[in-house]
């Protein structure tokens, strides 16, 4: 029993942490907000570029997040620390919704240019795995009953996907450069003009911030359910 | 600048669903971050209560 | 070493009899052959066009098929607890796994290919990439796949959940064998044999180290 004298101090420290990374989270967000929705329209992309603000973001967490969990993992997997495997847990749905949000404003952003809702472009086919990869991960959790076994072999697959994933990557890249098809226009943007970076960079805090503030909550949530699992099967034995 | 908001011509029907999906993206998470934690909360307090009384 | 051939030829012995894998997975291959013209229709440029990605994809599906019985069956009727106990290390355990698999459904989706390839009218510079592409490719699968069969090993139907987990890992593997092919069959230098082979050997040698991890935690208590 002795990996749960930590949470206590988990919960002491999330519990007083956590306020201020919601409201820093809160303000990121909201003044990224309103940079985006008031910064100039692009030379070339007039307004769409204001996808920009809210895909990238979405892009880079969804990618933080998935590191996060393999570090985690691997943590998990090397001191044998529940909660970091809880960590890791409780980040994957988070993940999913980023990499979600980054696939459907990614495919809103192609959409005035390409013609189409989907194109098979090196980075959007990439999210597109990495949905999957999640999915993978989050299924393969709810699969195994119990929850220390769940939690190793979990941590296996995310490690196996980590070293996967840059491989996966370079390949979709290649393959990509290799089927080139009309349109070479990168979902990024050539270049990023600095009145741009103020609300990228703003919502890009807002977004992490954000992912902290919920994975805490999430992992508060987990350890409150898992002492209520304990002092059920304590009261049937 | 707030005109710009109301604009962006052929390409508002793609600005704005983009903003609308994040925004109710986030505000779902909140929900059911914060509601599943309410829950936990709620059920770890009756428990312990059960085990006082 | 002698154990770890008494392992192989016994898994390929159980996957080679009747029902076993080695039917399922060609049976499975050569039936998505047969249905894409159904399909796509009978239109023989088209079907040229997609042939060899067509027959990389088969060939691919109809190796995930046995997977999920790869260890579970041992499992379930206590024979890799035993194995685990004997002389073999869990790794060896689960490379003689992989090389069995691969020479039972691999192996015969290769050599089967060239034939099946004729239901296509693949241009016949890309015959040769196509075979060897596939030699060198699906032995990552099998490899692959193994990490995700000792992974499930525990789950009641793990077979529905395991192409999930190993499809995404996989695409390297489609990517560059289909750029194999179509190099071979524009005549463009691309690299890509070279780099199927790269991620096969890495993905051979390491495989058995995760798939023993997995095993491992499956199997104590």
């Amino acid at each position: 029993m002795f990996g749960w004298a930590n949470p206590k101090r988990f919960m002491e420290l999330s519990g007083a942490v956590l306020p201020w990374v919601a409201g820093a989270a809160g303000l990121f967000l909201i003044v990224g907000l309103y940079l985006s929705v008031t910064a100039p329209p692009d030379y070339q992309q007039g307004d769409s570029v204001r996808i920009m603000f809210v895909h990238v973001p979405a892009a880079w967490i969804s990618m933080m997040a998935y590191g996060w969990m393999a570090l985690a993992s691997a943590i998990g997997l090397i001191n044998r620390h529940p909660l970091a495997d809880v960590a890791a847990k409780e980040a994957a749905p988070l993940g999913t919704l980023f990499t979600a949000l980054a696939l459907i404003t990614g495919s809103l952003w192609g959409r005035p240019m390409w013609g189409t809702y989907w194109v098979w472009d090196a980075r959007l086919t990439s999210f597109l795995l990495l949905l999957f990869l999640y999915f993978g991960y989050m299924a393969l959790w709810n699969a195994i009953e119990d929850e220390t076994r769940a939690a190793r072999a979990a941590a296996i697959l995310a490690l196996v996907g980590a070293v996967n994933l840059p491989i996966i990557e370079f390949s979709v890249d290649w393959w990509s450069t290799l089927h080139q098809g009309e349109s070479i226009v990168r979902v990024n943007g050539p270049l990023i003009a600095p009145v741009f970076l103020w609300p990228l960079f703003l919502m890009a805090a807002g977004y992490t911030t954000l992912f902290f503030a919920l994975l805490l909550v999430r992992m508060r949530t987990e350890i409150l359910a898992r002492r209520s699992r304990t002092l059920i099967l304590q009261a049937d034995g | 600048m707030a005109e710009a908001l109301f604009e962006m011509g052929r390409y508002a029907a793609f600005v704005w669903p983009a903003y609308g999906i994040t925004l109710v993206g986030i505000a779902c998470a909140i929900a059911f971050t914060l509601r599943a934690y309410r829950r936990a909360k709620k059920r770890l307090a009756s428990l312990e209560d059960g085990r006082i009384r | 070493m002698n154990s770890f051939w008494a392992l192989l030829v016994r898994d390929i012995r159980l996957a080679t009899r009747a029902g076993g894998s080695a039917m399922l997975a060609l049976a499975f291959f050569a039936a998505v052959l047969i249905f894409v013209p159904f399909a796509i229709g009978s239109n023989s440029r088209l079907l040229a066009e997609v042939g060899a990605g067509v027959v990389w994809i088969a060939a691919v599906l109809a190796a995930l098929l046995a997977l999920d019985r790869l260890f579970q069956a041992d499992f379930e009727d206590g024979s890799l607890d035993l194995l685990a106990l004997g002389p073999l290390s869990l790794e060896a355990i689960v490379a003689a796994k992989i090389a069995a698999h691969w020479l039972t459904t691999g192996l015969p989706l290769t050599i089967l290919s060239p034939l099946l390839a004729l239901l296509f009218d693949i241009p016949s510079p890309a015959f040769p990439a196509l075979v060897v592409s596939l030699a060198v490719g699906t032995p990552a699968v099998s490899a692959i796949g193994s990490i995700g069969g000792a992974l499930t090993l525990t789950v009641r139907r793990g077979g529905l959940i395991l192409p999930l987990l190993i499809l995404p890992l996989l695409s390297p593997v489609v990517i560059f064998g289909a750029g194999a092919v179509l190099s071979a069959e524009t005549g463009l230098a691309n690299g890509a044999f070279w780099l199927l082979a790269a991620f096969s050997m890495g993905a051979v040698v390491l495989s058995p180290f995760a798939g023993a991890a997995a095993a491992r935690l499956n199997l104590s208590g």
